[in-house]
């Protein structure tokens, strides 16, 4: 179990995650958005790549409008 | 007449119009008014994925990144530090290069925090991005801005979102008249004739966002913006005529009855 914090939330994860399993957990389209894990961020050819770990920070951001 | 192009970097654009993309009602009237003003680049947000509502509409299933230039902003950054972070997140979402830096000092105000955008120019032009930097209109730090390598120079009007229109043409002129790369009046317009003004005083192009979203009829303002800053191109590049003190008569005198 792995105790993080996504977009500012705390979150209990129970299995073992990927960052791509955990963006199909949040049904996030992985072309549409960017990741940063620990303020690195992870290139898109990496998320399967890379487990998630406890006390881990991840930010999963995307475009809005703004002017 | 030779044609008149607009270009930033190597890219060609065929609107010297850009609009934001923020303070719509929603994402549907966001993509009509957008298609109303003919812009073929757009202002963008970067912001936290919604983790827990999964069915919020998105704003690339209204506007489609491909068909429109996506201009990611760093609008709510404070420092270089935050903005740099910001833009290389963007640049990882969709490999654009060209980005808008605005690093905000006072938020009251909304203006620039210039000592930190010329921070964040330096570092953004190294790394390869071609910034658009909002800025203040101080024609020294404008050049400044070119100099540190910005692909375009976007001195307020007026303050963010106030609609005051023009505030300071002469230092605009100033600006322009010295800058080599394009000059685009960014915040504070507030209605079409401000455009069309920005425009005739030879700025390269206009940013727009709260004049369009804010007016009772977006759509309808988006279209008037359209025009307003073709016509004001057409007028800067046909020249306008001098002023006379007196009048000068339109009608031949001779021949008169």
């Amino acid at each position: 179990m792995a105790k993080i914090q996504l977009n500012g939330r705390k979150i209990k994860l129970n299995n073992k995650y990927s960052i791509a399993t955990l963006l199909k957990k949040y049904k996030i389209d992985s072309k549409k958005v960017a990741v940063e894990l620990n303020r690195k961020i992870i290139n898109q050819s990496k998320y399967k790549l890379i487990y998630i770990k406890d006390n881990d920070k991840i930010e999963i951001v995307h475009f809005i409008g703004g002017g | 007449m030779k044609k008149d192009i607009f270009k930033i970097g190597s890219e060609f654009f065929k609107s010297r119009l850009i609009v934001g993309t923020g303070k719509y009602k929603n994402f549907k009237e966001t993509a009509q008014a957008v298609k109303a003003s003919g812009a073929s680049m757009v202002t963008v947000a970067v912001r936290r994925v919604n983790i827990l509502d999964k069915k919020k509409p998105l704003l690339t299933n209204f506007l489609n990144p491909k068909l429109i230039k996506y201009l990611p902003n760093t609008a709510g950054c404070y420092s270089a530090d935050e903005s740099l972070r910001t833009l290389r997140l963007a640049r990882e979402m969709g490999g654009w290069k060209m980005v808008k830096l605005e690093v905000l000092g006072d938020k009251k105000t909304l203006f620039p925090d210039m000592i930190e955008t010329l921070k964040a120019t330096k570092v953004l032009v190294k790394e390869g991005f071609k910034v658009l930097v909002y800025c203040s209109d101080d024609p020294l730090l404008a050049k400044e801005l070119e100099y540190l390598g910005a692909s375009a120079v976007m001195p307020l009007a007026s303050p963010i979102g106030s609609g005051q229109g023009i505030q300071n043409k002469i230092n605009l002129s100033i600006i322009i008249k010295n800058a080599k790369i394009p000059i685009i009046v960014d915040a504070g317009i507030g209605t079409a004739s401000d455009a069309t003004i920005a425009m005739e005083l030879g700025c390269d192009g206009v940013l727009i966002n709260s004049a369009i979203a804010k007016a009772k009829n977006p759509i309808l303002m988006a279209e008037s913006f359209k025009n307003a800053v073709i016509s004001g191109r057409q007028s800067f590049v046909a020249g306008r005529m001098q002023k006379l003190f007196y009048a000068d008569a339109s009608s031949p005198s001779k021949g008169l009855i």
